[in-house]
């Protein structure tokens, strides 16, 4: 194989790497947010039962989460659904013979657990971060909202939000920069994300070398993501 | 018919009472001072008034109106509260600024989410204000490039955007350094030459003694004093204030 037929194989499986990386950004991001405001809730059973979901999610390895999320529904519904998924998909559907749409058709119920496992365990990590950003606005921006007869909505929304933002972008990156080296777990499950497919190579035609190639698309794509956090950084620093 | 009356407010925290029951009036257009020692009660007693603390007991009417009674506190709807609060305005002893608005956005916001009028009349009286409040050449700057002295004359315009009936100041020059305290006094004296009724909780005795129509001196959580400034500064009947009074001359 040729180097541009290794990097177009390799490229494959890190359309897998960042389809998991974008899905768990845009559940997680969003998902964070109510589990952060339960961990602040006011109502002690609303507030444990986060408590505890946060303290499992963020207490047990991913993988085993992946194991967990993969596994267990089947063994509750004495059933495998996510390979079911993708057992129906394959004989029901005109798959071609190969090519990134192949791939992604056979693994698409095997991915949906892992979006689902990313997308859980990243929105209690960030759920955290919103915490404590939140918890960090002194108490006099709440109440300069309150005696100008604001609502605690606008409060959030119009006052509290932007301050927030911008003290969990720094603590934010390094989540993120984390989650898309994090993707590689996936291959627990034998999703052929980018490193599943080094492997691949390595074991099928005893090339060793694409396996610490694919460090490149990891370090491309982070050095992609700390110019554009850093913009964003840099565009909130108007203000302290 | 006072502008503002108050009776038998009274606050505990847990087993602390703060306030134990406190009454008096103002007038439209009166300056009141409230002076006294550190825990005295005197912050406690504005953000009463402010509904950032709710009173146990006693009742506030502003305008003849009974806006508060610490009995029936709990039938207060949130609309109600914030309906109540825009009758006054405040001005922290920490400014309390936004910091991610510029100063003009700063006194719009509040106008503009309340919907009191036009964005252009809502910036036309805020643009007034800024100017009353001498800082026309900052009105793009936000707040981190103000000096605390500006920061709080902004704070000022922003609580005077909301025309409240009566304007509340909790040591507004207490964070600031000596040399700025004069620039904010300046703009609350002229403030009262504009007929605001206004109440000033404040260390600055010079202030209270020229510029408001009323003193109340408090210690431990009950008007200890209340009259004409010449009244409890020259001739202060009870021994707590003589007390307050003459270490105040002392540390000068």
């Amino acid at each position: 194989m040729s180097f541009l037929e290794v990097t177009a194989f390799l490229a494959n499986g890190f359309v897998f790497s960042l389809i998991i990386f974008a899905v768990t950004l845009l559940c997680g991001v969003p998902l964070g947010l109510p589990i952060a405001f339960c961990s602040m809730s006011r109502y002690k059973p609303v507030k444990a039962v986060s408590k505890v979901i946060v303290w499992i999610v963020r207490g047990i390895p991913l993988m085993l989460q992946i194991f967990i999320i993969y596994y267990v529904p089947g063994l509750l519904f004495k059933t495998p659904i996510f390979s079911n998924i993708d057992r129906y998909i394959i004989s029901n559907f005109n798959i071609p013979d190969d090519g990134l749409v192949r791939m992604l058709l056979i693994n698409a119920g095997s991915l949906v657990s892992v979006l689902i496992a990313f997308s859980l365990n990243y929105a209690c990590y960030f759920s955290e971060i919103y915490r404590g950003g939140i918890e960090s606005i002194s108490k006099g921006q709440y109440e300069a909202g309150y005696v100008l007869g604001l609502t605690k909505s606008q409060i959030f929304r119009k006052i509290v939000l932007k301050q927030v933002i911008k003290r969990i972008v720094p603590p934010m990156s390094n989540e993120i920069i984390t989650l898309i080296k994090d993707t590689a777990l996936a291959n627990c499950i034998m999703i052929p994300e980018i490193i599943k497919q080094a492997k691949e190579l390595a074991a099928t035609k005893a090339m060793i070398w694409p396996l610490f190639y694919t460090g490149v698309f990891y370090l491309l794509f982070v050095g992609l993501l700390t110019i554009l956090l850093g913009r964003l950084e840099k565009k909130l620093s108007y203000f302290n | 018919m006072s502008v503002l009356e108050v009776k038998g407010i009274m606050k505990s925290f847990g087993k602390t009472e703060v306030l134990k029951g406190l009454d008096f009036s103002l007038e439209k257009g009166e300056v009141l001072s409230i002076i006294g020692s550190s825990g005295s009660g005197k912050t406690t007693l504005l953000r009463c008034l402010n509904f950032l603390e709710f009173a146990d007991k006693g009742t506030i009417s502003v305008n003849g109106k009974t806006i508060f009674d610490g009995d029936s506190l709990k039938k207060l709807t949130d609309n109600e509260i914030r309906e109540n609060r825009l009758h006054f305005g405040l001005v922290f002893q920490s400014f309390n600024l936004f910091p991610q608005y510029s100063v003009l956005e700063n006194i719009t916001l509040a106008p503009t989410l309340l919907n009191r009028g036009t964005a252009e009349e809502i910036k036309a009286e805020a643009m007034a204000l800024i100017e009353r409040v001498g800082l026309s050449d900052k009105v793009n700057n936000y707040p981190c490039e103000l000096s605390g002295g500006q920061q709080q004359r902004v704070a000022i315009a922003r609580a005077l955007a909301l025309k409240p009936d009566i304007l509340c100041f909790d040591e507004p020059t207490s964070a600031l350094d000596p040399e700025l305290t004069g620039e904010v006094l300046r703009v609350i004296r002229d403030l009262k030459d504009e007929d605001s009724t206004m109440i000033v909780v404040t260390h600055e005795m010079e202030f209270a003694r020229n510029v408001s129509d009323k003193v109340i001196f408090m210690a431990d959580g009950v008007i200890e004093e209340m009259g004409t400034p010449d009244e409890v500064f020259l001739n202060p009947k009870s021994d707590k204030t003589k007390n307050f009074l003459s270490k105040d001359i002392e540390k000068v």
